[in-house]
C-alpha cells in the first residue's frame, strides 16, 4: 500500500515538499543544539523543561485520543465510525512519532538514549512512560495496517487483528496516565502535586485530539474523494464537548483546591501564571488567551445550532486545540517550575532554534501523518460505496 | 553428496540466523553479567566509613563574607565546576552550575520564616547544597540509575551513563542538581587533573566528596570552613560529634516534611557544643 504516498498531485507534492523544508530547517537547528548542547534554548537551572516537554506532554494526549473511535466503534458497535476510525489511528501513529521525536531532542546525551533499555529502571516512570509510548505506536502501526489493508481488498480484517484492538483501549489510557505520573509523583512541585493530574491529562486529550481529528476529516473532505460523512463529525463534536466540560471542571477543582486550603505554595504558580508575581507577567497574555478561548469554545460547543454547522463547528475545535495546547503544552510545564524551589521567580521563554527545532518536529510528524492520510484516503477512494463490516 | 541450490541456502541462511543470534546472546551474558557483579577493588584502608554520612551546619560560625566564600571556592575548584559570568561578573544564572552555595532564611526555609524575624536571621548565609536524602526522588526518577545511593548514605551519580533527561532536576525539591547546558571545559579556570570534568549534557551536584572519603580526607567543604562550622561525621555512629549535636540541640532541615529525609542539618545559635 506505500505506493500510493508516492503518487499524487502537484498540491500534495507542494505539500510534502512545504513540510520537508521545515524539517530541514528543524534538523539544522537540531545540529546546532547537537553540538553546543541544551544550552541554545532558553532553559536554566530553574526551569529545566520547556517548550519541548510540553509538546511531548500534549501529543501523548492527541495519541490518546484514539480510544475516542476505537471505543464507540469495536465496543459499542457505533457503524458510524467505521470509515474514520482509521484517520484516528494513523492520527495517534503521528502523534507517537512526534512524542518520541521531542523527547528524543529534549535529551542532554541523546547518543546514550539505549540507556533506558540497557538498565531498565522498573522504579522510574520515565522508564514504564518510554515502554507504553513504544507499545503504542506498534499496536497501531499493526491494528492500521492490517484493518487498511483488509479494506484494500474489501474483506472485513482478520479475526486475530481483535485482541490487538481491544489491548489499544487500556493501552490508550495507559500512556497518558503514566505521562500523568512523570508530574505528579515528584514531590516540591505545588502546581504538578495533584491526584487528578492523570484525570486531567485524560479529559483535555479527548476533547484535543478528537477536535483536531474533526478538523482533518473535514479537510479530507475537501480535498479528496472521501468523505468521513456528516455524522460521525457531529458524533465526534459531542464527545469533544464533554471532554472539554470535563477538563475545564477539573482545572477549576484546581484553582479551589489552591486558593480555599489558602496554602502559599500551591497559590504561588497559579498567580504567577494567571496574574503574575513578583513583578513577573510573562506568561499572563498566554494563559488567559488560553481560558478564554476554552470559556469560548465550550460555549459554542454547547450551542446545538453552532455544533451542527461544520463551518462553526471547526471554529470551535480551532479555538479549543490552541486553548488545550497552550494549558498543557506550555503552561502546565512552566507552571511547575516557576516559583522554584526557593521561592524565586526564574522566567523561561524558547529561543528561535528552540522554536524552530519544535516546528521541525511538528513537521515531521504531519508529513508521517500526510502519507499515512494519502495511503487511507486512496484506499477509500477506490472503495467508495462499499462498506465494509469489521 | 551433492546439494541443490535451494538447500544450500537453507542451510546457509539458518546457520548466519543461529550465528548472529550467538553473537546477541553472547554480547547481552556479557552485559549482564558486568551488571550484577561489578569488578571488585580492595578497599583503601585509610578510607573514611560511616554507617550513614550527614553534615551539620553551624551558622554560628560563619561571620563575614570570606567564610562563605573560601567554602563554595574550595568544593567548586576541587571538582572542576565550571564558573560562568557575565563580564560584568555577575552570575550567567542560564549556564550556572553549582554545587554548594548561600542562600537567605527565607530562600532555604521557604514558609517558615515571619515578617518580624531579626535582620540577622533573615540575613544570615545559609550554605544550601544537595542533602544526600534517605529517600531520595533523583534517584526514584532516574530511568537508567544514573543516580543511586551508596550504602554510606550518599547519592552519588554516573556521569558517564547519565542521558541528560533532566527528571532529576525536576524531582528534586532543593534545586540541589546542575545540568550542562553547553561544554563547561572552557570555563573551568585552574583544572583539578585528579578529579573529572564533565561534558555538555549531563546533570551533576554535590557527591559529599565521595572520592576525597575514599583516600581518609574529609570533604572540601569542611576542611575550608571556619573551625566547627561544618561538621561532618556519621550520624549512625553515637559517639560522632554530628550526633552529640542533633541529639542535644535544635536542629532544623530543610523540607522535611516532603518525606526525603535530608541529612544536612542547620543548628541556629549554637557556638558552645565543641
Amino acid at each position: 500500500m506505500l505506493e500510493k504516498a508516492l503518487e499524487g498531485s502537484k498540491k500534495y507534492w507542494a505539500w510534502v515538499f512545504f513540510l520537508s523544508a521545515l524539517s530541514a530547517i528543524g534538523v539544522y537547528y537540531y545540529l546546532q543544539q547537537f553540538f553546543y548542547g541544551l544550552g541554545i534554548t532558553g532553559l536554566h537551572r530553574d526551569v529545566s523543561w520547556g517548550l519541548y516537554i510540553g509538546q511531548f506532554t500534549f501529543l501523548v494526549g492527541v495519541a490518546a485520543s484514539a480510544v475516542m473511535l476505537v471505543i464507540p466503534y469495536y465496543l459499542h458497535d457505533f457503524k458510524k465510525f467505521g470509515k474514520i476510525v482509521i484517520l484516528g489511528e494513523f492520527l495517534a501513529i503521528s502523534a507517537v512519532t512526534m512524542c518520541i521525536l521531542f523527547i528524543f531532542v529534549d535529551m542532554g546525551q541523546p547518543m546514550r538514549i539505549t540507556n533506558v533499555l540497557l538498565h531498565p529502571t522498573p522504579g522510574s516512570v520515565m522508564f514504564w512512560d518510554s515502554v507504553v509510548l513504544m507499545g503504542y505506536l506498534v499496536i497501531n502501526a499493526l491494528v492500521g495496517w492490517v484493518t487498511l489493508g483488509a479494506d484494500r481488498k474489501g474483506m472485513p480484517p482478520p479475526q486475530w487483528i481483535k485482541p490487538f484492538i481491544y489491548l489499544s483501549i487500556p493501552w490508550a489510557i495507559s500512556i497518558h496516565t503514566v505521562t500523568a505520573f512523570l508530574y505528579s509523583g515528584v514531590p516540591g512541585r505545588h502546581f504538578w502535586l495533584t491526584a487528578v493530574m492523570a484525570a486531567r491529562f485524560l479529559a483535555s486529550a479527548f476533547a484535543g485530539g478528537p477536535a483536531l481529528l474533526i478538523i482533518l476529516a473535514l479537510i479530507v473532505r475537501k480535498l479528496t474523494k472521501f468523505d468521513p460523512g456528516k455524522e460521525p463529525i457531529q458524533a465526534l463534536g459531542r464527545i469533544v464537548s464533554y471532554a472539554m466540560f470535563a477538563n475545564v471542571f477539573l482545572l477549576g477543582l484546581e484553582f479551589f483546591t489552591a486558593f480555599y486550603s489558602g496554602i502559599p505554595g500551591h497559590q504561588h504558580p497559579f498567580v504567577y501564571l494567571y496574574a503574575g508575581l513578583d513583578g513577573h507577567a510573562e506568561l499572563v497574555p498566554l494563559m488567559w488567551t488560553s481560558s478564554i478561548f476554552a470559556v469560548i469554545s465550550l460555549t459554542m460547543l454547547w450551542v446545538p445550532a453552532v455544533r451542527r454547522n461544520e463551518g462553526t463547528l471547526a471554529l470551535a475545535c480551532s479555538m479549543l486545540f490552541i486553548s488545550l495546547w497552550i494549558d498543557k503544552g506550555f503552561g502546565l510545564v512552566i507552571g511547575g517550575f516557576v516559583p522554584n524551589p526557593f521561592e524565586e521567580i526564574h522566567p523561561y521563554w524558547p529561543t528561535m532554534p528552540e522554536a524552530f527545532i519544535t516546528l521541525g518536529v511538528w513537521a515531521i510528524g504531519f508529513l508521517v501523518l500526510t502519507f499515512l492520510y494519502k495511503i487511507a484516503v486512496s484506499v477509500r477512494e477506490r472503495n467508495i460505496g462499499i462498506e465494509i463490516d469489521h | 553428496m551433492s546439494m541443490d541450490r535451494r538447500k544450500f541456502l537453507k542451510i546457509a541462511g539458518i546457520s548466519s540466523i543461529l550465528g548472529f543470534g550467538a553473537s546477541v546472546a553472547s554480547a547481552t551474558h556479557t552485559i549482564w553479567q558486568k551488571g550484577l557483579y561489578p569488578p571488585q577493588v580492595d578497599k583503601n584502608k585509610e578510607a573514611l566509613t560511616a554507617k550513614r554520612w550527614a553534615m551539620v551546619v553551624d551558622m554560628s560560625k560563619f561571620k563575614t563574607e570570606e567564610d562563605v566564600k573560601k567554602v563554595v571556592s574550595a568544593c567548586h575548584q576541587t571538582h572542576n565546576v565550571p564558573d560562568f559570568r557575565n563580564p560584568d561578573d555577575s552570575v550567567n544564572r542560564k549556564d550556572e552550575i553549582k554545587w554548594i552555595w548561600q542562600a537567605s532564611y527565607e530562600r532555604a526555609f521557604p514558609g517558615q520564616d515571619n515578617k518580624y524575624m531579626s535582620e540577622h536571621m533573615k540575613e544570615m548565609p545559609f550554605f544550601v547544597l544537595c542533602n544526600h536524602c534517605d529517600n531520595p526522588p533523583c534517584v526514584r526518577v532516574c530511568p537508567t540509575k544514573a543516580t543511586f545511593k551508596l550504602a554510606d548514605g550518599i547519592t552519588m551519580q554516573d556521569m558517564h551513563r547519565c542521558i541528560g533527561c533532566r527528571f532529576c532536576m525536576a524531582a528534586c525539591p532543593y534545586g540541589a542538581r546542575s545540568f550542562n547546558w553547553r561544554d563547561p571545559l572552557p570555563f573551568i579556570k585552574n583544572v583539578n587533573k585528579t578529579y573529572p570534568a564533565r561534558t555538555k549534557g549531563v546533570v551533576e551536584k554535590c557527591t559529599f566528596c565521595s572520592e576525597r572519603l575514599s583516600e581518609g580526607k574529609i570533604p572540601a567543604c569542611v576542611e575550608a570552613a571556619p573551625q566547627g562550622g561544618l561538621l561532618f561525621g556519621d550520624m549512625e555512629d553515637p559517639n560522632s560529634e554530628v550526633r552529640a549535636i542533633v541529639s542535644n540541640k535544635y536542629t532544623i532541615r530543610r523540607k522535611p516534611d516532603l518525606g526525603t529525609g535530608p541529612a544536612i542539618y542547620y543548628l541556629i545559635g549554637g557556638g558552645d557544643h565543641a
